[in-house]
């Protein structure tokens, strides 16, 4: 033993699993981290500007919070985040990496917008938004159903599966604007058909909508039945098989729900909100929606907090661009990207901890 | 017209086959880099931003020596892209972090980073001059049409590509370094029990395949639109296809070489042809992903081992998890 000690050096510093750890230390890495991207984001636009600091979280917080527009903007916006997470939390939770949240919005905001512009004005308006409603839950559900039905069959890998869906989606709206777009501008004009009525204002619906969906979901995933097996499929397969749970069935019923829950949010995309398509209308949200689960580790009341994170930084960080004046806006893509690399972190120490190596004369005294 | 259309398809096709590449070694090292169309958008801000500095210190912008430029190039788009997939590399190997996550965030930090770069802070005035020294192709097909012109009518990027490629199947297929690095991808702990330093196997996988990945842009801005930058949202796209290329090659280097070409020509053919109608062209630009959806679905249907992805990919090690 004593001659391994001369040889062996202890490295200086060795990774513990962590057994649990307290919810105030959880919050105060967090808080560490998110405090500390930003700031890392403040120099950096620094670097390319005369400005400083304060102006940079000054315009940060008007650009979220300046005026009771913005404000109800941001909400809206914090909403449709929410409903694109709830539609990847069930899959996410039986470990069924979903990437395709862009095509299964698209498809379910595609699917809205032929309802309006092949109805429009031929039927009444309290004809069209049903279909439109049932028209986008059954699109969105099926663009996810069929990555599904092959995971459950023949274990095809789904991330890149969902993946390659979004950018056939993409093709499938712009085809469709060729096609009803005669003048090949490319750009299809607002359609005034099938417009859902203002609730109050007109930011409130989705705002509602997602709310109600997303306490659903925690009922759902927490009490039911189908949550419990969700959580069993997502811990281990075997598990699932053993205990007499049939998993292809699960992860197939789970996917429908979440691709009818992203439909929804296309629905809302197209009847409420553009009244129009482009190949970007999902706005990425597909992407910005997995992050803001997986910070919330898949807990949809924690969603709540990540999507409004997310949301006001992007929100925010088109009113530092024009104080800063940056003239494009990729600026805020750089701190959105820093600050998800500083939140990523964190989960490395929450589940581990650092053993630093003890002095030397430390262990000759014991 | 069908030699437009070849050489163009090659082009595309050489900028997806470095995506390609860098990508399979990454995941022969068990990590699935979604982080390769942001680490290609900062490879080609890289060697933008070499060539820039280089051209601006000449005085007769003509006179630019290609082989500074091709070294200028390469080395700008190998140190930026390796640096970002530096940051995934700590990120997923030292701090364990979940690979898809990180990997999307790479992706959103490369393209704006380049975005960025590219619109503000990198001098373009004399790219269109440098893209065609760049461009230029070996001096014996000069002015020569045909066959001859589609294989060796190009620059110096497509042939490194092709080379990349080779050497990547040799080192996998008859190495003891590729036998290591295969043994990593398909069970870390086998691969750690043997000795394998995985630690380091993967931190060289991931920055020299980021490297690599970075070529692509980097060839498809300076080489194939002669300087002119649209946005990175482009490069990005090719980046995903990249990434479906991998699949539908089935993590062989040799073979992506053939895969890539009809990717690209799929890319390229609702360009060229002019005659087929708008909505042809998009239902022909979609072909790419429909092909990479049913190669995934063949290659998971039959069920072969040596056509599977590595058995590792996308789980973190931590040694004490036994």
């Amino acid at each position: 033993m004593k001659k391994n000690k001369n040889n062996l050096k202890e490295p200086f510093v060795r990774i513990v699993k962590r057994d649990n750890i307290k919810i105030q230390k959880i919050i105060l890495i967090y808080s560490i981290a998110i405090v500390g991207g930003l700031l890392l984001s403040g120099f950096i636009s620094m670097m390319f500007s005369d400005k400083n600091l304060v102006d940079f979280f000054q315009s940060l917080f008007t650009g979220a919070f300046g005026s009771e527009r913005k404000f109800w903007l941001l909400l809206q916006d914090t909403s449709l985040l929410l409903g694109t997470s709830m539609a990847l939390l069930p899959a996410f939770k039986m470990k069924f990496w979903n990437l395709g949240g862009n095509g299964q919005i698209l498809v379910g905001c595609l699917a809205a917008i032929a309802c309006m512009f092949y109805l429009g004005g031929k039927v009444d308006d309290f004809v069209i938004i049903p279909l439109m409603l049932i028209a986008s839950v059954t699109a969105g559900a099926i663009w996810a159903a069929i990555p599904a039905i092959f995971k459950a069959k023949f274990n095809t890998n789904e991330s890149l599966f969902t993946l390659m869906m979004n950018y056939i989606a993409q093709s499938l709206v712009s085809l469709c604007i060729t096609i009803w777009v005669k003048s090949g501008s490319g750009v299809l004009a607002p359609i005034a058909y099938g417009n859902i009525p203002d609730i109050g204002n007109k930011y409130l619906l989705p705002i509602i909508l997602f709310v109600v969906i997303t306490v659903l979901m925690h009922v759902y995933l927490r009490s039911s039945k189908h949550g419990y097996e969700i959580s069993v499929v997502g811990e281990s397969i075997n598990t699932a098989k053993y205990v007499g749970i049939r998993v292809d069935k699960v992860i197939i019923r789970t996917m429908i729900l979440s691709g009818a829950i992203a439909g929804l949010v296309g629905f809302v995309l197209a009847g409420s909100i553009n009244h129009t398509i482009s190949t970007a209308s999902a706005n990425n949200m597909g992407f910005t929606g997995i992050m803001a689960t997986w910070l919330a580790t898949f807990n949809p009341l924690m969603i709540i907090l990540t999507s409004f994170f997310i949301t006001f930084i992007s929100k925010g960080m088109v009113e530092v661009r024009k104080t800063f004046m940056f003239t494009n806006d990729s600026i805020s893509n750089i701190v959105v990207g820093i600050v998800y690399f500083a939140v990523i972190i964190c989960s490395f120490f929450i589940n581990y901890k650092l053993v630093f190596r003890k002095k030397e004369k430390e262990e000759i005294k014991k | 017209m069908t030699v437009t259309f070849l050489m163009s398809a090659i082009a595309i096709g050489t900028v997806l086959l470095f995506g390609c590449i860098g990508e399979t070694i990454t995941e022969k090292a068990g990590h699935l880099n979604l982080g390769i169309p942001g680490i290609m958008c900062t490879g080609t801000v890289g060697g933008c931003l070499f060539v820039s500095f280089y051209m601006n210190s000449l005085e007769v912008i003509e006179n630019a020596s290609w082989i500074i430029l091709i070294l200028s190039s390469v080395f700008g788009a190998f140190l930026f892209a390796s640096l970002t997939g530096a940051i995934y590399a700590v990120m997923t190997i030292t701090f364990r972090c979940n690979q898809n996550i990180t990997g999307l965030a790479i992706t959103i930090f490369g393209n704006g980073l380049t975005q960025f770069l590219m619109h503000s802070y990198v001098d373009k005035t004399n790219f269109s001059t440098a893209g065609k020294i760049i461009a230029k192709c070996l001096p014996f097909a000069d002015g020569s049409d045909g066959i001859v012109k589609v294989l060796f009518g190009h620059g110096f990027y497509v042939y490194l590509a092709i080379i990349i490629a080779l050497i990547t199947t040799f080192i996998f297929n008859r190495t003891k370094v590729g036998l290591n690095l295969r043994a990593i991808g398909e069970n870390t702990a086998t691969a750690d029990a043997m000795g394998v330093n995985i630690t380091l196997y993967k931190y060289v996988a991931i920055l020299i395949g980021s490297g690599i990945a970075g070529f692509g842009g980097v060839f498809y801005i300076m080489d194939y639109v002669k300087g002119s930058w649209e946005n990175a949202s482009t490069i990005e796209a090719f980046g995903w296809l990249a990434i479906a290329l991998v699949i539908f090659t089935l993590w062989k280097p040799n073979i992506s070489i053939i895969g890539s070409y009809l990717f690209g020509a799929l890319y390229i053919a609702a360009f060229v042809f002019g005659n087929i109608s708008f909505s042809g062209r998009e239902i022909l630009k979609m072909l790419p992903y429909v092909i990479t959806i049913v190669v995934l679905i063949v290659t998971s249907m039959m069920n072969k081992k040596e056509n599977q992805p590595p058995a590792s990919l996308g789980l973190s090690y931590f040694r004490e998890d036994r």
